[in-house]
């Protein structure tokens, strides 16, 4: 066992874990933050996503020790308050939901983008969700619920 | 109205951004233990031993279990029961499942399963459906490896071929397709009380896996409860299947008294779950030379793998659909499933009709291409219309709306100057259009008649709210919502007061499964049917306290008024404060029975489903002749479903569906080699990412059906049926090639323009 100190959704923890456990393993079993989902356990889907030190990154491909000394930030996190954040809120008006397996994946990837990117094209967005799979919707409205989040957050292009 | 129509925002939508929401692998339960399943690795061997000694000697292992230990049942019912939950004697296919572990952690019930030793004696193997008929083919079913046999008899062949001027005749060949739900297959089994099993797990048909625990258990229908949990996409893919991994888990469950969850791995997902059947399909038709279809005969075969599970009715969908929504007077048709030591085939999004739609949609496509007229054109003159009858001679009396969406894509997508203006010389790139047109029989008509009911139960609770149970599921596709919309309609209260318990078979009878586009006619029916006598209550109520008579009473904007003095009023939350006042009964059920439909399995002639919905797909191409790359630019896709209840959900259910046929015309392909598939994951077979998703053009059509909920016909197969021959006849338009199989890989079509150019030297 080996003990890892990080940032979890802003609050600081310290675990004992396996050697060969990954990040989305301790987020799920020992942090009980079941947002993150798992649905190839290989990198191939995105379903796993989460936001480690500003990046978007595939939960199960980082072993729990390398995510030792960072910041990471969940699905669980984007709601404050009772308050959706606009990603949440696009998802939902857009019409981009529909089994929701994937969409906590999507909207940390593309949380992690709108926050350097504010007024992105269909295309940048395209580029920056070509690594989460969606078997249920056809992607459409996925891309307009991310530029609507974008127009909520940034307002247009000045 | 006030909600029917209306995009409102998804009822789930907020547990789902938020990731609230309680999936299978989410749950968890105080003691419980995690399993793993043992596979078999040959597609076909006799079992000699199977030695668990090892595996039950390690530290943390609780139970493992083979067939011997089985208290029920050792079966799977499905249709005919062939198949066994843990195979006993021989292995019919790679993966087949043979031992089951459970264990304090996941790694070590997947170290205990390395540790069963497992004896076998080899086989042949039965693995090409073109020879498994033949004499000299080893025999894995009965004397001839036939799981079923369809056929359609109607009017004389031979006099229709004779009449037509041209006859054409080809073979055409789909792929396996693999379903690719993003949530793998998952159960938690939980024994209560000492003699219950509950049940909680990804699925469609929970009342499967209630009938399938309890075989295996050997407990009563009324000790298992099953719940289903959110459920990740399922297309088909979870229907029958969960009840395997539910019956392995309810297994150890019962022997170790303690909660045990069991979720496979993707790898495990594809190796050994079901998927599309892959297809062998000779179609032959005939033509006057005005562009009249005169006759059609087809003869088919399915490859069904090891056991029949869906087969039979799945081959019973793929034959009523095989001749397109045409009026053809003289058809002939004969289809086979066919077993081989593969993974079990069954139901996916079409279920049986996306592979003979690609192969008579490509013929229609050729026949149009020998007259020389435009595909549009030929679809004009063959398209039924009310008052035709079908390939079963089924009178189409009403809601027939394909030539409304023929007209509406051909109208949006600019198809005369398009497909004028194809082939161009943009270096090595080409443009095309095509298109198709296809109908889909709604629920599980004539072939799964004794299902074909539904029950719901709605309660008016004292702060104006509502909760209502229904037993089909809520996968993905919108029903949750759709559903809430009927509801609150009915019962004149806001949308957003109305909440849809989880599906649970202790809430509602046996509802059938959740398939065949039914859930919003069979649920939506008998949720009108359970709102009925609360409105009625609500009305007389109201009567009471206006001193009216309730007849002349109507609701409106949560008021209830006299209709033609909409001043005289009372709010629906004072009347439903009173009605709990007076001790009326809140609560009441709905029971909706099908339409009817009738079968003769003789002729193959009959009523074979209550209605149809109707779908045109337009689809415009990019291919480079120098790679064989195609780049769908657009899809338009228009559908008539009756009435769209919320307008958002179907476009989105349209989009989906139309990528996943644009998948399985152009890329996915399960390839298998000995038996044994070689691409179980998602870096090897390829679903469609955002950078091959084409523009959308959804369009509604509403053509009602006098039977459904407010006109609703239900259609959330059609949108991935005809795209891949939509997409192959643009590519075909680009090249001036056809394709008579898919998925049209790069290499394929590099082939196909190969051979034009011979043809062409030669010719
Ligand atoms: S679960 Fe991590 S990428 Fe699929
Ligand atoms: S919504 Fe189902 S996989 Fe994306």
């Amino acid at each position: 066992m080996i003990t890892i100190n990080f940032t979890v959704n802003g609050q600081k923890k310290e675990l004992e874990v396996k050697g060969t456990a990954t990040l989305l393993e301790i987020l799920r079993d020992e942090l009980y933050l079941t947002g993150t989902k798992e649905g190839c356990g290989k990198g191939e889907c995105g379903a796993c996503t989460v936001i480690m030190d500003g990046k978007a990154v595939n939960s199960c491909l980082i072993l729990a020790t390398q995510a030792d000394g960072s910041e990471i930030t969940t699905i669980e996190d984007l709601e404050h308050d009772g308050a959706l954040h606009p990603l949440q809120e696009a998802f939902i008006e857009a019409g981009a939901v529909q089994c929701g397996f994937c969409i906590p994946g999507f909207i940390m990837s593309a949380k992690a983008f709108l926050d350097k990117n504010h007024y992105p094209t269909r295309e940048e967005i395209k580029m920056a969700i070509a690594g989460n799979l969606c078997r249920c919707t056809g992607y459409r409205k996925i891309i307009d619920a991310i530029q609507l989040a974008a127009r909520k957050m940034y307002g247009e292009k000045p | 109205m006030r909600v029917i129509g209306k995009g409102v925002n998804r009822e789930d939508g907020y547990e789902k951004v938020t990731g609230r929401a309680l999936f299978a692998d989410d749950h968890s339960f105080p003691g419980m233990l995690y399993a793993r399943v043992k596979r078999s690795i040959y597609p076909h061997a006799r079992i000699l031993e199977i030695d668990t000694s090892r595996a039950k000697a390690l530290p943390g292992v609780l139970a493992v279990a083979t067939a011997r230990d089985i208290p029920g049942m050792n079966v799977v019912h499905v249709v005919i029961d062939d198949q066994p939950l843990l195979a006993d004697k021989t292995v019919m296919y790679v993966g087949e499942p043979l031992a089951v572990v459970a264990a304090e952690t996941p790694e070590i019930a997947e170290q205990a399963c390395d540790l069963i030793d497992v004896k076998y004696s080899k086989l042949p193997a039965v693995l090409d459906i073109l020879k498994a008929r033949g004499k000299s083919s080893p025999k894995i079913y009965k004397d001839n490896n036939v799981f079923a046999h369809h056929k359609i008899r109607k009017g004389n062949i031979e006099e229709g071929f004779k009449k037509a001027d041209i006859v054409l005749e080809q073979i055409y060949r789909t792929p396996y397709q693999e379903h690719a739900y993003l949530e793998p297959q998952g159960m938690v089994a939980v024994p209560r009380y000492g003699s219950t099993m509950e049940i909680y797990g990804t699925m469609q048909c929970p009342f499967y896996v209630q009938q399938a625990v309890a075989d295996i258990t050997g407990l009563d229908l009324s000790r298992v409860r099953v719940v289903q949990t959110y459920t990740g996409g399922a297309f088909g893919g979870k229907e029958d299947v969960p009840s395997l991994v539910a019956g392995q888990a309810a297994l150890l469950a019962y022997h170790t008294q303690r909660p045990v969850k069991l979720i496979y791995s993707r790898e495990e997902d594809i190796i050994s779950m079901s998927k599309r059947h892959p297809a062998w399909i000779k179609y032959r038709s005939g033509v006057t030379k005005d562009g009249k279809l005169t006759a059609v005969e087809i003869e088919f075969l399915f490859d069904s793998g090891a056991y029949s599970t869906l087969s039979s009715v799945v081959l019973w969908r793929g034959i009523v659909h095989s001749v397109g929504p045409y009026n053809v007077p003289h058809v002939k048709v004969d289809a086979y499933a066919v077993a081989t030591n593969k993974v079990p085939c069954g139901a996916f999004r079409g279920f049986g009709s996306p592979q003979v739609i690609f192969a008579a949609e490509t013929q229609m496509n050729e026949l149009a291409a020998k007259l020389d007229m435009d595909p549009a054109q030929f679809r004009s003159i063959n398209l039924l219309q009310e008052g035709d009858l079908t390939a079963t001679s089924q009178l189409l009396d009403h809601s027939v709306g394909i030539g409304d969406t023929l007209k509406a894509a051909l109208g949006s997508s600019n198809w005369r100057d398009k497909r004028k203006g194809s082939g161009g010389t943009d270096g090595s790139v080409r443009k095309g259009i095509g298109l198709s047109t296809v109908f889909y029989g709604v629920g599980l008509g004539a072939g799964g008649k004794q299902m074909a009911r539904a029950g719901a139960y709605v309660q008016l609770l004292r702060d104006g709210s509502a909760q209502f149970a229904v037993g089909t599921t809520e996968m993905g596709q919108g029903m949750r919502t759709v559903l809430s919309q009927i509801v609150a309609e009915q019962l004149g209260i806001p949308y957003k007061k109305v909440y849809m318990i989880e599906t649970d078979t202790s809430r509602v009878p046996d509802s059938g499964p959740t398939v065949a586009s039914r859930a919003t006619v069979m649920s939506g029916n008998a949720l009108i049917k359970a709102c009925a006598p609360l409105r009625e209550i609500l009305l007389k109520r109201a009567g009471i306290i206006l001193g009216q008579d309730p007849q002349f009473l109507i609701f409106q904007d949560e008021m209830i008024h006299l209709e033609e003095h909409p001043e005289i009023a009372v709010p629906l939350m004072k009347v439903i404060e009173d009605c709990h006042h007076h001790r009326e009964n809140m609560s009441h059920e709905g029971w909706f029975i099908s339409p009817e439909t009738s079968w003769d399995p003789e002729t193959g002639q009959g009523k074979a489903y209550f209605i149809y919905s109707w779908a045109t797909n337009i689809a415009e191409v990019e291919v480079d002749i120098e790679t064989g790359q195609v780049k769908v630019l657009k899809i338009t896709a228009a559908h008539d479903m009756g009435k769209a209840i919320n307008p958002l959900l179907v476009e989105g259910q349209i989009e989906g569906g139309a990528l996943q046929g644009m998948g399985y015309g152009l890329m996915e392909e399960v390839l298998v080699d000995e038996g044994r598939i070689i691409n179980p994951n998602f870096s090897t077979y390829i679903i469609p990412t955002v950078i091959d998703a084409p523009e959308f053009q959804p369009i509604i059509v509403e053509k009602p059906f006098r039977d459904g909920p407010y006109g609703a016909k239900g259609f959330g197969e059609l949108p991935l049926m005809g795209v891949a021959p939509a997409v192959t006849a643009a590519i075909s338009h680009a090249l001036g090639i056809t394709l008579h199989e898919i998925p049209a890989t790069p290499e394929r079509i590099l082939e196909a323009i190969q051979a034009a150019k011979k043809a062409n030297l030669n010719g």
